[in-house]
Formats: structure tokens, sequence, C-alpha cells
């Protein structure tokens, strides 16, 4: 359940997350207006998930969400997670077909030529791509959804040094358009590299503010 | 044509067959002779005694005696419906919606058989409703619990997946369809197949039991054509329904998949 607090000022442009929580971690409190990116470190099992999927309304939660002032409750909640995509750690596939997936245009082209994937991955089953694979994918059935704000959770856990910085240098020019994006990463030279903001995470809070 | 009335020795014939099948299962190791012997015996005791308060109820015409068999039969088959699957929801909701769709799917058609193609007088007498509810509420019965369970199965197995389509903008219907739709399908197979073979493989069980109790073979086959239709539309209604509350269930009103919501 989402609940709407009006006393709360909410960040016009970008999200705006006010007393965000849950019965396993929360409450947050954090703003990542559009052209930024935050970073949320943390140990494992410390609730970095659990943050990304409330802001994508995928688990109950209580407090408020907002993308550009609207609150997520107000938002029919599919369209909400089309304009806030969560990109987990291991996506899912409902096809072993590459193309039940992403089309095969121009567009998506684009993007996996920016990604270092070979044109081939288009017709190659799921379940024969690496695991670098299927995350780049995903990221790109992802971005072909057109979102507002990205939550992504380790996409770069299965990528070498090289392919990561392909990955880092797309998010950097869909922030330089106007998307906001919550980077969930055990990777601090990434962090160091990505980061507008920072956040560090302990048994479900935030600790300090390393902005 | 007298219907041919049994004597006890045809019946200690038939239970000789079943001691000759519980002797094999000993000679060849099967090892299933105990609960072949145990289940004859169960099924003989309950067939006498629901013989026996037939006769009773028959004899009585009430429709308050009626009713209390109806009640008593729903009640065990809603406890059936959703005794058998792997993955389960919380009980009141597990039993509630098993039991809700089979009674559901089985009082409609029960009621158009009733009213429209029996048409006795009255309509709800015991002679008619009784035999008539208990043969559909029986293959109802296995329809939705069927669909029930491969509905279940299929989102614990496939939640990955499922919550893949929702996290990109798919609504809780576009996530579910075609596990729904594959769920009726798999619970449908059974009456399907019963209708592909009637009279070709196999003489269905009503239009034998009318043969056998002297009813001319035609008009038989035209009973058995009217319950076949009310089974498999009264399978339908209570897969659908026990389908779709089961996917309801799983879902919130934001679309969220629930498997909270499933029993440790």
């Amino acid at each position: 359940m989402s609940d709407k607090s009006p006393s709360l000022s909410l960040s016009s442009a970008g999200l705006s997350v006010r007393g965000l929580r849950n019965a396993h971690a929360g409450p947050f409190t954090v703003d990542v207006p559009r052209g930024e990116c935050l970073v949320v470190a943390g140990m494992s099992g410390a609730g970095k998930s659990v943050l990304l999927r409330m802001i994508a309304d995928l688990d109950p939660h209580q407090g408020l969400v907002a993308l550009d002032g609207v609150a997520c409750a107000d938002m029919p909640a599919h369209q909400w997670r089309r304009r806030v995509l969560y990109l987990p750690a291991e996506p899912g596939w409902w096809s072993d077909i590459v193309l039940d997936h992403v089309s095969d245009d121009t567009a998506t082209r684009a993007l996996l030529d920016r990604l270092g994937l070979r044109e081939s991955v288009l017709r190659t089953p799921v379940h024969r791509l690496s695991t670098g694979e299927r995350q780049r994918l995903a990221l790109v059935r992802g971005l072909l959804r057109g979102p507002c704000v990205l939550l992504l959770d380790e996409p770069c856990s299965a990528l070498d040094d090289a392919t990561t910085r392909k990955v880092e240098a797309l998010l950097r020019d869909l922030k330089a358009q106007g998307l906001a994006l919550v980077l969930v990463s055990h990777d601090q030279a990434q962090a160091d590299r990505m980061a507008d903001r920072r956040r560090y995470m302990t048994s479900g809070r935030f600790t300090e503010d390393a902005a | 044509m007298t219907p041919i009335l049994l004597t006890t020795s045809d019946l200690l014939l038939a239970g000789g067959l079943v001691g000759i099948c519980a002797l094999l299962s000993v000679v060849l190791s099967l090892d299933i002779h105990r609960t072949l012997v145990i289940a004859a015996v169960r099924m003989t005791a309950q067939l006498v005694l629901t013989g026996s308060v037939l006769l009773f109820v028959f004899g009585r015409s009430s429709v308050w005696l009626t009713l209390l068999v109806l009640a008593f039969m729903f009640a065990a088959a809603s406890y059936e419906a959703g005794s058998r699957q792997q993955v389960r929801l919380a009980p009141s909701w597990h039993f509630g919606i098993s039991g809700g769709a089979t009674i559901f799917g089985t009082v409609i058609v029960v009621l158009i058989g009733l009213l429209t193609a029996l048409q006795p007088h009255p309509w709800y007498q015991a002679r008619v409703a009784i035999p008539m509810t208990g043969l559909l509420l029986g293959n109802v019965m296995n329809a939705t619990s069927l669909s029930m369970n491969t509905l279940l199965s299929a989102i614990a197995r496939e939640r990955i997946a499922i919550e893949a389509r929702i996290i990109l903008g798919a609504t809780r219907a576009e996530a579910m369809n075609s596990l729904i739709r594959q769920a009726i399908r798999t619970a449908l197979i059974p009456t399907l197949n019963q209708m592909a073979a009637a009279g070709v493989i196999t003489l269905p069980g009503i239009m034998t039991g009318q043969i056998l109790a002297g009813m001319n073979p035609l008009e038989a086959s035209k009973y058995q054509i009217v319950l076949m239709s009310l089974i498999v539309s009264g399978n339908m209604i209570g897969a659908t329904l026990s389908a779709g509350l089961t996917a309801a269930r799983l879902t919130d009103a934001r679309g969220r998949l629930r498997l909270d919501r499933l029993r440790d």
C-alpha cells in the first residue's frame, strides 16, 4: 500500500522518496533529480534490493514515492513501472527466444552495439547466452520501454572492465538526456565514476550521506 | 425390460476378483495389496451407506432432507477439491476458492439441467436432484482441483518470469493470462478425452447404467449427450473460476505478485 503524505514537500523534477518503508527496511528519504545518479552501497543483505523493489512498487510499502511530483499511488501501477524501471541483478525471461523480448529494429541494434553485444544474440536462445550477455540484454529490453528512472541492481556484476565501461558510458548519456538513476553497486571504483549522490545502507537503513 | 438385480453371490464374485488382484500383488511384489483391500472395503462401505441413505431420503420426499444431503456433498467436495495441491494458499483462501468454484460451477449446471431438460416434479425431487448433483459435483471438483493445482504450481515455478513482465509494465492480467489459460486447458483435457471417446472407444457410464436399467439405447444416448454437455459446462465454469480467483489472490490491486500469500 502506498500512502500519500501531503505535508511532505516533493522535488518537482525527478524521483522523490519520503519515509518509504516496509517490514524489512526503511524508512528511506532521498531525492534523485533527473540527470543525476544516486549510488547505494552496503553489505549483502542490507536491504538495497528491497529499497529498489519498493521504489518500483513491486512490494507492498508505506510512505511516498513520486516521479516529477506525481505520487506512485496516483498513477496506474503498470504505467509507474514503465517509467520507473527496475533491473534486477538476475533478470527474468518469460521465453527462451530473444525476439520475444525485444524487436529486431534499429533502436535495438543501436543499443546492442553500444553495449558490445553481437546482433546474433537476437537469434540465440536465452539459455545459451552468458550471464553478462543476459545482463546487458535485460538493460536493452528495459531501455526500449523508455523509462524516466532506472533502478539498477548490480548491472555490471558479471562484466569485464571494458564492457563495464561501455555500460557506464551509456548510463552517463542517459543521465545527460534527463534520466534519474539509482545504482546499487558493490564496486567502489564504479561508485566513484558514476555517483552524483551516495547513500550507504546497514540493516535496512541509510547510515551516512557521503554526497 | 426390467433392471437386472444383483445377488449377494454376484457381489462376492466381484469381491473375489479384487482378492485375486491382491494375491497377484503379493506374488509380483507390487506392494499394493494392502491399499487395494482397504480401498475395496472402504468403497463397499461407502456405497452401501450411500445407497441406504438415498433409499431413506427418496422415501421421505423432503426438500430440507434433500438440501441437507446436498450440503454434505458440497462440503466434502470443497475439502477434496483443495486437498491434494502441492503448492497451497492459506487454508481459508485455499478451500474457499476450490470449494466456491466447485459449488458455483455445479449449481449452475444442475439448475439448468433440472429446469430445462429433465424437469422432474417438483424440480428439486431428491431421486433426480441428488444423483445428478453427485455426478456433476465429482466432475467439476476434478476440473477445479486440476486447474488450481496447475496454476499454483506454474506460478511458483515461473515466479521470476511473471515478475519480469510486471517489472516491464505488464498488467497482472497480461502477466498471468497465459498461465491461467494453460491451467483451464489442462483441467478440461480429461473431459475432452471423455467426449472424444464417448461411444467409440468406451460406452459412457451414464449410458451404460441406463441401458442396464432397461432403457432404450437411443434414449440412453440422449441422456448421455445432455449430461456430458452439462459436465463440460460445469467443468469450464469451475476451472475458469478457480484459476481466476487463484490468480487474483496471488496478485494485488497494484498488480504485484504476492507469493507471500502462499502457505509456508
